[in-house]
């Protein structure tokens, strides 16, 4: 079904702009306190507080999927998406800052790591382990890139549709949007001018910002589509009763390519085996360096015990917004009017857009729009700059640097290697981003599963003294190999379980288990020294 | 049983209490707006942060950190 045009104020536009620009000033104010040390550039000089730690470890776990996906998924799969996706995260994120970070940060500080690679070649005794991991890492950590540029792209076509009908003329269901290719140059420019200028410290503060930003435009948006809707009580009303439940159930629809079934609620054994997902987050390599930053381990204290507040701060009012919508976009509301027909038109694929479309028209105050997209493009660049800077640290420490002697480069050319690989990175994504037109979500899903599935290589070097490099280069090549498999019969990113609804992680994720286990047992033990060097007698 | 022990008996519990199947088909409202089973998971965020204020109290690496604080930053950058 085609979206009718409907004429729009460019206001939404120039609130973005002024964001934009105030938070490109104070990450260039951030700049200002660079120490021009690639220790500096790197992990901020190990500097950063309990506040901006919480800050920017939250806002680079919560990308696109924070506001957007929330919403959406609520939309589509109903009230199970909350502990599907948010309750496990509140309780297993926080499980592997405390169990995986500080003792990571230890170790980085004990022994100068500032990638994930340089500790596990430490640990493992082996040169090769880097090079068999460092392009996995990549590899999973482009997609979760994608889908920042991907999902601000979406945003930003939902917010502008109509605004410029003579301008923007591609897409006949989106005519007049401004197109995802120039959010996405825009949103790259940003991010890569204060990364590339203050390197970690900027990325700190810029995410900071954009956290607060973001949660704050959260509850903005909750509150305003709470009221336009007569109140909570009212709005709720009105929701499609198959999404009050997690009991599986099937909606018959009618999309713009003809009737599809959309899937509702969360069949039991992928609620169970979807817990695993979130273990991610401790082979995330931008978690990593943030953790890095953190001035001492105290630091971690209030990222522990705050993660799952802050988590549930953002995401039930957003799951709440999405159950609303089923009424919305299925007309039923009351007082939307003919002039809102637009809303019956959402395309299956685009539950993205549902945060934004609601925003713009039951809101309809071009302010609020452009104050609430501001906080989405604030969820989403304040995961992007963490990886962009992650993946430019990794090709300069573990490829050029590695095996050099100490002093081969200046400390300064450090820096200008790391700038060097950090627009290389830029423009890949930005281009890949233009070339992939996959559902962002399921990508998303996708990617987390992959790291997900290297925890038990963290969890052995850390707690095991028996872990071995055979097990490990085992677990890594077992668990990837199994989660390449699922990812082909996928249709490469698509959603996909097996025997009724089990996530692939759970296979991969156990593969890499199995594998480090049998083969740690089976094969030569670490040194005395390596052992003693990680697993200190205190 | 040691603190750490309870800790991770909790964590073990909550985790078990994840999936609450009790509240699957229940399609009641809480307050009049909220959906029974988002109010449930709204409150296991709760009991995490409770979790992790004990763990972060009764179970803090104390012997770990004070042995990774001992010495100066000593940067691996710039080669072995």
């Amino acid at each position: 079904m085609m979206m009718p045009v409907i004429a729009t104020s460019t206001t939404p536009l120039v609130i973005i702009a002024i964001y934009l620009g105030l938070l490109l000033a104070l990450a260039l104010f951030s700049t200002r306190l660079f120490r021009g040390t690639s220790t500096d550039y790197f992990v901020a000089s190990r500097s950063i507080g309990p506040f901006m730690l919480l800050m920017s470890v939250f806002g680079t776990t919560m990308t696109a999927f924070a506001l957007v996906g929330s919403t959406g998924k609520a939309f589509e799969r109903g009230v199970g998406t909350y502990g599907l996706m948010a309750s496990s995260s509140g309780l297993i994120h926080a499980a592997c800052f405390f169990l995986i970070g500080i003792k990571l940060w230890s170790f980085g500080k004990k022994y100068g790591y500032v990638t994930q690679i340089q500790f596990f070649r430490d640990r493992f005794e082996s040169r090769g382990f880097g090079y068999l991991l460092f392009p996995i890492l990549v590899a999973l950590v482009i997609p979760y890139l994608l889908i920042g540029i991907l999902g601000a792209g979406k945003t930003i076509r939902g917010v502008t549709k109509g605004m410029f009908p003579e301008t923007f003329t591609g897409d006949p269901a989106w005519i007049g949007s401004v197109p995802s290719w120039l959010t996405g140059l825009v949103i790259c420019g940003v991010v890569l001018a204060y990364v590339f200028s203050g390197g970690s410290r900027a990325a700190a503060w810029a995410n900071t910002f954009q956290t607060i930003v973001f949660m704050c435009m959260g509850l903005l948006a909750f509150y305003f589509i709470s009221q336009k809707l007569g109140g909570l009580s009212e709005a709720i009303k009105n929701a499609n009763p198959a999404h009050l439940v997690r009991d599986p159930s099937e909606l018959e629809l009618t999309g713009k390519n003809g009737p599809f079934t959309r899937h509702i609620g969360v069949p039991p054994l992928m609620f169970l085996t979807y817990m695993l997902i979130p273990l991610s987050v401790g082979m995330f390599p931008h978690l990593f360096q943030h953790w890095l930053t953190a001035r001492s381990a105290k630091s971690f204290r209030l990222t522990v015990i705050a993660h799952p507040l802050c988590i549930m701060i953002v995401w039930v009012p957003c799951v709440l917004v999405g159950l609303w919508a089923t009424a919305a976009f299925a007309g039923g509301i009351e007082g939307l009017g003919p002039k809102n027909k637009a809303f019956t038109g959402l395309p299956n694929q685009d539950t993205g857009a549902v945060l934004s479309l609601m925003v713009k028209f039951l809101i309809a105050d071009p302010v609020i729009v452009g104050l609430v997209t501001a906080g989405i493009l604030a969820a989403i660049m304040s995961s992007l700059d963490s990886q962009f800077l992650c993946l430019g640290t990794m090709f300069t420490n573990d490829i050029v640097l590695h095996g050099k002697p100490k002093g081969h480069y200046s400390d300064k050319q450090v820096i200008v290697i790391a700038r060097g690989f950090v627009i290389c990175i830029v423009l890949l994504t930005y281009v890949l981003s233009i070339l992939n037109p996959q559902n962002i979500f399921d990508l998303a899903v996708w990617s987390f599963s992959g790291f997900a599935s290297l925890t038990p290589l963290v969890f052995a070097a850390l707690y095991w003294k028996g872990a071995t490099k055979a097990g490990a280069f085992s677990s890594v090549i077992a668990a990837m190999g199994v989660w390449l498999y699922f990812f082909s019969l996928s249709g490469w990113g698509g959603e996909y379980t097996v025997l009724n609804g089990v996530m692939p992680v759970a296979f991969s994720f156990g593969a890499g288990a199995l594998a480090m286990i049998a083969v740690s047992l089976a094969s030569a033990k670490p040194s005395a020294e390596t052992v003693n060097k990680f697993f200190p007698d205190l | 049983m040691s603190a750490k022990g309870i800790i991770v008996g909790l964590a073990i519990l909550l985790g078990i209490l994840h999936q609450d199947f009790w509240n699957w088909d229940d399609p009641s409202l809480v307050f009049g707006f909220m959906p029974i089973g988002l109010f449930y998971h709204a409150c296991f965020s709760l009991a995490a942060v409770v979790l992790w204020l004990f763990a972060i109290k009764y179970a803090w690496p104390t012997k770990l950190v004070e042995w990774a604080e001992q010495d100066e930053d000593n940067e691996r950058i710039n080669g072995e």
